[in-house]
């Protein structure tokens, strides 16, 4: 990015290993689930920064670490120019209060036996930025802010749908009048006419509150809809960084192009003339990743040296375009064809 | 002649507290090898149709309370279970949503691949047991003779999705209904899973129902598509012609709702305003009209029929169907026209 990009959040080499334990009377660590390892990329003031991969990639691990809800194991998240890996809980809270998170799950992230104005004026009231009357009128316009009816205020999760609860989350997240979002999955859990709603609620949010938004979607073509730039992560790794329409446009990452292949898209003359590249096999442990490129177990475009031997670092191609391939250079240039792959048995 | 014939299938859940309209009034027929797509949202009824139909509904509140289901001159509603089951796995086989609640987790993949064979093609056990090798080979599973002895968990859900679809051909089924088959898979796992069953749907000749709430999904696989909404279909069509010129406004508005990767980026995505109807209550008018811009009067008030426009096998439930200028802008793109 350029010198004029001012980042709200910076993560160098963040690693988030779960420990395996094993043992009934003696506790023994044998292993680690590497869910984050070695991440690192920024967030600009006032972007949406889309974070892509499948199930098990560690993206949620990423979203949950920036807020501290996972301590990292090794690394630091810097937030506004503070490094706030190391602080204490009680450091953290007048932090917390500017980082909210919005959740997949409209169903179990919203307490059932709370009224939906106790629901959105908690935050309020914990981290006392407005007290007694002043949290109703608050709440009130939030209401209003994420369009849920003001008689809302006093009903049940229960008693709304799943996208009129996502709302209510989202009346949640903003009302302490946070810098960053982190919205996990936000949409995936609602049918298509009710998560374009959500959707574009989120847009006009971020332009009222002036909102830094991090994307976490398993979905690319809602993610670059709402994105200004996406990472995509592979087996704990960022494996590719890029404008939004620049990843469509110029994927060089492999596991990228194989992603942009397999997502169909509603239109039988454009399904039908595409030409795919089906990725075989499954993703493999991350408690035990593939040498090299984690990706080479899978890869099309594998090649006999250098993939399953030595990692490759993100380095930037063109404007703000970074990819961790060997021979991104050559499948750009069209010197490496995708071949067959074998998965291999589990 | 078509293959399954179904004719105003009416589906009510009854309970002490309230009656469920789930379906109401589903038609269509099923060619041999015909690929059919039923789209719609959660709650629709898709799932139930499917379930309806072989007679699998959840007991004791699903019933069948109208319209049949004729397959091969029989009334599959009317069959005693006896029959029905002789059909059901043989004839007409179906896979499901979640690959790890549908399979056993108790038995072996091997043990439950062989189940049917022995039961419907009453084959000995060796044999069925090389074929059911076969089987998982045809799916993808890679060293498939090795892992008959494994158990479900074992497997990942791709793989298990895969098994799911062994199981599901190995009688050689005439019909194959699936029902959301890669909703719970990443996106690279179903272009695998959609690659197998297109390609065993091709060479065995099958005849495919996919339901799923991706319209992508549909665009990929099936020939014909059909869009329910409250328990209605209410626009049926070739998949080309009903994705170039959707002339229901739910299929317009589903289609304009979501973000299509290969167009440039929209500034706004244009959403359906409200939520779907609650089928507590018969409709009396369309149901779409609350959220519908085109409703007319005619609309809130009486039901609309399926009809057809455009061509004789496009058909739409609307009183004001879409206009050709509010039709979507790629259209142009779609120029097969000669029915297949």
């Amino acid at each position: 990015m350029t010198a004029a990009s001012d980042p709200l959040v910076r993560v160098e080499n963040l690693k988030v290993w779960f420990k395996i334990r094993s043992g009934l009377i003696i506790d023994r660590h044998v292993g680690d689930i590497r869910a984050v390892d070695d991440v690192s990329f920024d967030i600009i003031r006032g972007e949406t920064l889309g974070l892509v991969g499948e199930s098990g990639c560690g993206k949620t691990t990423v979203g949950r670490t920036l807020v501290r809800l996972y301590e990292p194991t090794d690394g630091s998240v810097f937030f506004d120019g503070e490094d706030i890996s190391h602080l204490s809980q009680r450091e953290l809270r007048p932090l917390r209060r500017r980082m909210q998170m919005v959740f997949q799950d409209p169903y179990s992230s919203l307490n059932p036996r709370q009224s939906v104005g106790n629901i959105i004026g908690e935050p309020m009231r914990v981290h006392s930025s407005a007290t007694g009357g002043d949290v109703d009128g608050a709440v009130r316009h939030l209401l209003d802010v994420v369009g849920l009816p003001r008689s809302a205020y006093s009903r049940y999760p229960h008693e709304f749908s799943g996208g009129q609860r996502q709302r209510i989350g989202l009346a949640r997240s903003l009302a302490l009048n946070p810098d960053l979002i982190i919205a996990d999955e936000p949409v995936s859990a609602l049918d298509v006419s009710i998560q374009a709603q959500i959707i574009n609620l989120l847009e006009d949010l971020q332009d009222e509150f002036h909102l830094t938004f991090l994307f976490i979607a398993h979905d690319l073509a809602v993610v670059r809809h709402i994105s200004d730039r996406i990472a995509v992560m592979y087996l704990g790794k960022i494996v590719e960084i890029a404008p939004s329409d620049d990843l469509y446009a110029s994927p060089l990452h492999p596991y990228t192009i194989g992603l942009l292949s397999a997502i169909p898209i509603p239109d039988p003359a454009v399904e039908r003339g595409r030409e795919r590249i089906i990725l075989t096999g499954d993703l493999p442990s991350p408690a035990s990743p593939p040498s090299g490129c984690r990706f080479h177990t899978r890869c099309p475009f594998r090649q006999p040296h250098r993939c399953d031997t030595e990692v490759p670092e993100l380095r930037v191609l063109g404007d703000g375009h970074a990819v961790a391939c060997h021979f991104a250079e050559e499948i750009k240039a069209g010197a490496i064809r995708p071949h067959e792959v074998q998965p291999e048995p589990l | 002649m078509a293959l399954l014939s179904v004719r105003d299938l009416e589906v009510r859940f009854v309970t002490r507290r309230a009656t469920v309209h789930a379906v109401n009034g589903v038609s269509f027929d099923l060619e041999p090898g015909e690929t059919l797509g039923i789209v719609g949202e959660s709650g629709c009824g898709k799932s139930v149709t499917s379930l309806a139909m072989l007679g699998i509904l959840p007991k004791p509140a699903g019933r069948v309370t109208g319209g049949s289901v004729v397959f091969q001159d029989r009334d599959l509603l009317k069959l005693p279970d006896s029959e029905l089951r002789k059909v059901r796995g043989r004839d007409i086989a179906m896979i499901f949503q979640d690959p790890m609640t549908s399979l056993n987790p108790v038995l072996t993949v091997g043990r439950q691949l062989t189940e049917a064979l022995t039961a419907h093609l009453s084959m000995d056990k060796k044999e069925a047991v090389k074929q059911a090798g076969e089987l998982l080979d045809r799916v993808g599973i890679p060293a498939a003779a090795t892992r008959l002895n494994d158990y479900p968990h074992q497997f990942s859900g791709g793989m298990r999705q895969r098994v799911m679809i062994a199981m599901a051909i190995s009688c050689r089924p005439k019909v194959l209904i699936a029902d959301e088959p890669t909703t719970a898979l990443d996106v690279t796992i179903q272009a695998q899973i959609l690659d197998v069953l297109s390609t065993l749907v091709r060479e065995e000749g099958m005849a495919l129902i996919l339901i799923t709430h991706d319209l992508g999904v549909v665009a990929g696989v099936c020939r014909r598509t059909n869009v329910m909404y409250a328990g209605r279909f209410v626009e049926t069509g070739s998949t080309d012609e009903l994705y170039a010129r959707p002339r229901h406004p739910y299929t317009l508005g589903l289609l304009k709702s979501v973000p299509r990767l290969d167009a440039a980026r929209r500034e706004r995505l244009e959403p359906i305003a409200g939520a779907p109807p609650s089928n507590m209550h018969e409709a009396t008018g369309c149901p779409f009209a609350p959220r519908c811009v085109y409703a007319t009067q005619e609309s809130r008030e009486r039901m609309p029929e399926l009809r057809p426009i455009d061509r004789h096998d496009h058909l739409v439930a609307c009183w004001n169907p879409v206009p050709d200028a509010d039709l979507p802008e790629h259209e142009i793109v779609a120029a097969e026209w000669e029915p297949r």
